[in-house]
């Protein structure tokens, strides 16, 4: 037998060097937990953020429509603009550790190590056009994110944790089975062989439904993770247990991921005019945005509020995958490249209030009664927080309405005009709730019967991201058009 | 990876801003974090280096001001590469060995900025680029000395940044003044240093600008009569301060001559040989001697520097790939081991905060694993062979009998006086009985220092035995830099003085 030779050139080791570097800084703070211990968090925290800041610079310099390690990795402008997210999403949540009060899982080198290896998993996924590989990123990811997440270490973070991770478990057994009957159908996991054997078989009678049950498989998996109703159950719960800034988190990255995987997959059956795909998805998206607008309304707890409002933001950029237009594509990441920061600032804000004893109601962290006259107690904050509502709500000038604007210009592209009016009175819903919480800050009296509102957590670190994260929402006018020019460069470039 | 020198350069100065969010009492895991990632980049820089050319590799080059010339114009070759890697080596070693308790965050990020400099003075090929690196390098030492130094500090570095900063202006004159005539010639302005090696000039403007760019060499080399401010830097400066002055910020003077002076003004260069040859004889021979009188042994490591970098001019002035090679060569044993000196006279300054030679005696039997360090150190400072100061020495040396032998055996006397001055710190400091009672219990090298001070000993046996893997490449680009040189050379002296031969250093060795 002839030894199997491999030519070290023909990997393409450079596309995977944004992943390579995460990877050496986990292993890194790993090392140097173990040659050392009593290192100050703040060590660990740096080096994170800079590990991902290399990672960031290597994401950006890498050549487009490339492959490498085997052909298994994708390195063209869509999984460019995933990573980048990604990363800067990251870069944003992990200085958030720095709070004046001790927080459990940030006492622990490991959290930050685990942090790492979860964006190397999510990277996985977004460069990845191998149905294996991205099971093994959306796992990597996954189990690490579920520790991330139990490490809070209250009672309702290990709710939270066990509550996302059967439902993280479940949501990748469908991801498996559609992965399996998609494989079954044309021999490979690779989505470009994928497509052509589809395009091949098309004709072939009886061969409709299992292709349509594939996929069908594949949206509830992603349903799950991106949490589309009906498969939405854990959202909320996880991001009540779970420590503001990581429900931030989650409300973005997990989700970028899973989008860009979306897209890949469900751009083959929308190319090959499988409507019933397009409809099943336009029809979760639309009934995700109007019942978690409606569900969002009756929250009491703003953080629970915001996980709803996250829900509906999902589903009415999920619309975007259905159009399979450059536009459409586009305005996915242009609306997540801009609800990052604000949906991020959002949550940051709440994490500045938190405190583990001091709490101001029995049931919940954060009622809408602890931001009663806001604005008398600390006013920039509440200046702040309530420009990060109006941006939610799609209000112009702030950075969302943009991507609002974007989306449903896509959609009125395509021809759908009356889900293009769904959504747009959607907005009007939403903007209900965000209000409340700026009638509560702005308008009401202050309410004492909790007790006294602390900021314990205010610290330098988290000034500086709520300051970046208002930055980018206010200044959103002037950066919109060369943002989006590059946006749309890069996805068209990769042939969406 | 096409931008890896892009990256050497700005990775510390980002990890430096980072820098600023740790904790003061994680820092030193900081920056030994961020120099060995540092240091392993370098490394990757000499795996992927193509060792077969002698061309300027992993170019970069994007406009800056496009209307005056200048560009971000980077390159790597053989002369400059094991520099690189030999800052970001000492940087590493530096920050491993730091024993400074007060204000150790504004040291480390401080050294990081450095290693900015450092490395992007090696790695420019666009002269303003370099002076800007150059000026650059003066800020973070200025704020060591100052900062962190002995009693006359301020003095000290003042007059180090006054002297050199005084240096580099004369050179920028020298260098707008070029330019200005590149463009008179040909018409654009460029600051390039290709476009400057492809442009010949009269032997009479190059006579002025050679003077211009060595008065700004000069300085800091340091060559006599400029020397003064070195060992008042060194006597102030901290343990690491020292180390890194000595191993890298000097070496920039003599990679200047290298990289500028001989290709842009063969001519000049070549007619130049003999006064530039008296200096550093002078030199060699003067500070030796100086350098047996004093008391410190931190003085004595100071001079012995300057004497050393005597050698390394006139290898530089040889004119021919022996010289020349041998003389980059000798810039990285040199800094290897005057850094481990200065590291070694730390260790002992840590416990006994003196220097001065007659306090100490016999520490051989307190400070065995020391005494040996030490003793392995004096012995590649002397230039014995098989250690790493031999190679550098000999060829330096060798390269420039063929210019004249009477003055090589006036700079061998450097191998003599070196020997003298360098084994009486032997003799006075570990030989002999403990001649006060409180260094019988002297603590030997703990942990920290064996792990800065081990890895350089290895360093010096291994190049000493087989320099070729570091040799090679230097040979390279030394050839096609002498062939440059000996194409551009307009008179009949400088053509035949500047010696293209066959020979290469490996060879002569």
């Amino acid at each position: 037998m002839a030894p199997i030779t491999i030519d070290f050139a023909s990997l393409n080791l450079m596309t995977l060097s944004p992943m390579l570097v995460i990877l050496l800084g986990a292993l890194a703070i790993l090392v140097i937990d173990l040659l050392k211990s009593d290192l100050d968090k703040t060590l660990y925290v740096t080096l994170t953020v800079l590990t991902l800041f290399i990672a960031l610079g290597a994401t950006l310099s890498l050549n487009i429509n490339e492959r490498g390690l085997f052909d298994t990795i994708l390195i063209d402008g869509v999984s460019v603009l995933g990573q980048a997210i990604i990363i800067i999403a990251s870069m944003l949540f992990i200085p958030l550790a720095l709070t004046k009060r001790r927080f459990h899982e940030f006492s622990y080198p490991e959290f930050f190590s685990l942090f790492l290896f979860m964006v190397f998993g999510f990277q996985f996924m977004a460069a990845s056009d191998n149905l294996i590989l991205i099971f093994v990123g959306l796992e990597t990811a996954s189990l690490a994110l579920y520790t991330l997440i139990a490490m809070h270490n209250t009672k309702l973070a290990h709710e939270a944790a066990i509550k996302y991770f059967t439902m993280g478990a479940l949501a990748s057994g469908f991801f498996a089975m559609g992965a399996a009957v998609i494989y079954g159908l044309t021999g490979s996991v690779e989505m470009n062989t994928i497509a052509k054997v589809f395009q091949d078989r098309l004709g072939d009678a009886g061969i409709l439904i299992p292709l349509i049950g594939g996929a069908l498989l594949m949206i509830v998996a992603v349903g799950f993770k991106v949490s589309l109703i009906p498969f939405h159950m854990w959202t909320p719960d996880t991001y009540e247990g779970a420590s503001a800034p990581m429900a931030g988190y989650m409300s973005i990255v997990p989700k970028m991921a899973m989008m860009v995987v979306a897209m890949r997959l469900f751009g083959i059956y929308l190319e090959l005019d499988i409507e019933i795909v397009r409809d099943v998805i336009i029809v979760l998206s639309v009934v995700t945005t109007t019942l978690a607008n409606m569900m969002a309304l009756v929250q009491e707890d703003v953080k629970r509020m915001l996980a709803y409002s996250s829900i509906s933001h999902a589903g009415f950029i999920m619309i975007a995958i259905a159009l399979d237009t450059t536009k459409g594509y586009s305005s996915l990441f242009l609306y997540y490249g801009l609800f990052m920061f604000t949906n991020l600032g959002a949550f940051t804000v709440l994490w500045v209030s938190r405190h583990k004893y001091n709490i101001h109601d029995e049931r919940f962290h954060h009622p809408y009664s602890k931001f009663a006259g806001m604005i008398h107690r600390s006013p920039i904050s509440a200046i702040i927080m309530a420009i990060f509502m109006l941006s939610l709500a799609g209000v112009p000038p702030f950075s969302l309405f943009w991507g609002k604007l974007y989306v449903l210009s896509a959609i009125v592209d395509s021809g759908w005009y009356v889900v293009a009016l769904i959504m747009a009175l959607n907005s009007a819903i939403a903007v209900y709730y965000y209000l409340k919480l700026v009638v509560y800050m702005f308008l009401k009296p202050e309410d004492l019967s909790g007790g006294k509102v602390v900021y314990a957590n205010r610290a330098l670190s988290l000034e500086v991201v709520i300051g970046i994260a208002a930055f980018v929402t206010v200044t959103s006018i002037f950066y919109i058009d060369p943002l989006l020019s590059f946006i749309t460069n890069l996805v068209g470039a990769s042939g969406y | 990876m096409s931008n890896i020198l892009t990256v050497l350069i700005f990775f510390p100065l980002i990890a430096g801003l980072f820098g600023f969010m740790v904790n003061q009492k994680s820092i030193r895991v900081y920056g030994i974090a961020v120099a060995t990632a540092e240091f392993l980049l370098s490394l990757w820089l000499w795996l992927s280096f193509d060792t077969g050319a002698s061309g300027m590799q992993f170019v970069e080059k994007l406009p800056l001001i496009p209307e005056f010339g200048i560009n971000y114009y980077l390159g790597v070759d053989g002369i400059s590469l094991f520099i690189v890697i030999m800052s970001t080596l000492m940087t590493l070693i530096g920050i491993v060995a730091l024993s400074i308790k007060e204000n150790i965050k504004n040291m480390i990020i401080t050294l990081l900025f450095l290693e900015v400099a450092m490395v992007g003075v090696f790695v420019s090929l666009d002269v303003i680029l370099f002076y800007i690196f150059w000026e650059f390098s003066l800020v973070p030492m200025l704020y060591i000395i100052g900062a962190w130094g002995g009693p006359k500090r301020l003095y000290a570095s003042v007059k180090f940044f006054i002297y050199t900063f005084a240096g580099s202006l004369v050179m920028l004159v020298g260098i707008l003044y070029m330019a200005y005539l590149y463009y008179s010639t040909t018409g654009v302005w460029s600051f390039s240093l290709t476009d400057w090696y492809a442009f010949i000039l009269p032997m009479s403007v190059q006579k002025y600008l050679f003077w211009a760019f060595f008065l700004g060499f000069a300085i800091k080399v340091p060559m006599f009569p400029f020397h003064t401010w070195l060992p008042y830097a060194h006597g102030q400066a901290p343990t690491v301060g020292s180390v890194i002055l000595a191993a890298v910020l000097l070496k920039m003077g003599t990679y200047g001559f290298v990289r500028f002076s001989l290709p842009l003004f063969p001519d000049a260069s070549v007619a130049y040989i003999v006064p530039v040859a008296i200096i550093s004889i002078i030199m060699i021979i003067y500070t030796a001697m100086v350098a047996y009188a004093q008391k410190d042994i931190k003085q004595v490591i100071a001079y012995s520097s300057i004497s050393h970098m005597g050698v390394i001019v006139l290898g530089t002035f040889a004119m021919n790939v022996e010289g020349i090679a041998g003389s980059v060569f000798l810039m990285l044993s040199h800094g290897i081991v005057s850094g481990a000196l200065f590291l070694l006279v730390g260790v002992i300054y840590d416990r006994k905060h003196t220097k001065m030679m007659d306090q100490f005696g016999g520490l051989a039997l307190s400070m065995p694993t020391y005494a040996t360090i030490f003793g392995i150190m004096t012995m590649a400072a002397v230039g014995l062979p098989l250690t790493i100061g031999f190679v550098g020495e000999y060829l330096s040396l060798a390269g420039f009998y063929k210019v004249s032998p009477i003055m090589t055996i006036l700079a061998g006397t450097s191998i003599i006086l070196g020997a003298v001055y360098m084994l009486s710190i032997l003799k006075k400091t570990f030989f002999g009985p403990i001649t006060h009672e409180e260094n019988k219990h002297l603590p030997d090298l703990n942990g920290k220092e064996l792990w800065a001070l081990v890895p350089l000993v290895a360093i010096v046996v291994w190049l000493g035995v087989y320099p070729k893997p570091v040799l090679g490449p230097i040979d390279k680009s030394t050839k096609a830099l002498v062939q440059l040189m000996n194409e551009k050379a307009q008179t009949d002296l400088a053509k035949q003085t500047i010696l293209v031969s066959k020979n290469s250093a490996k060879e002569a060795k």
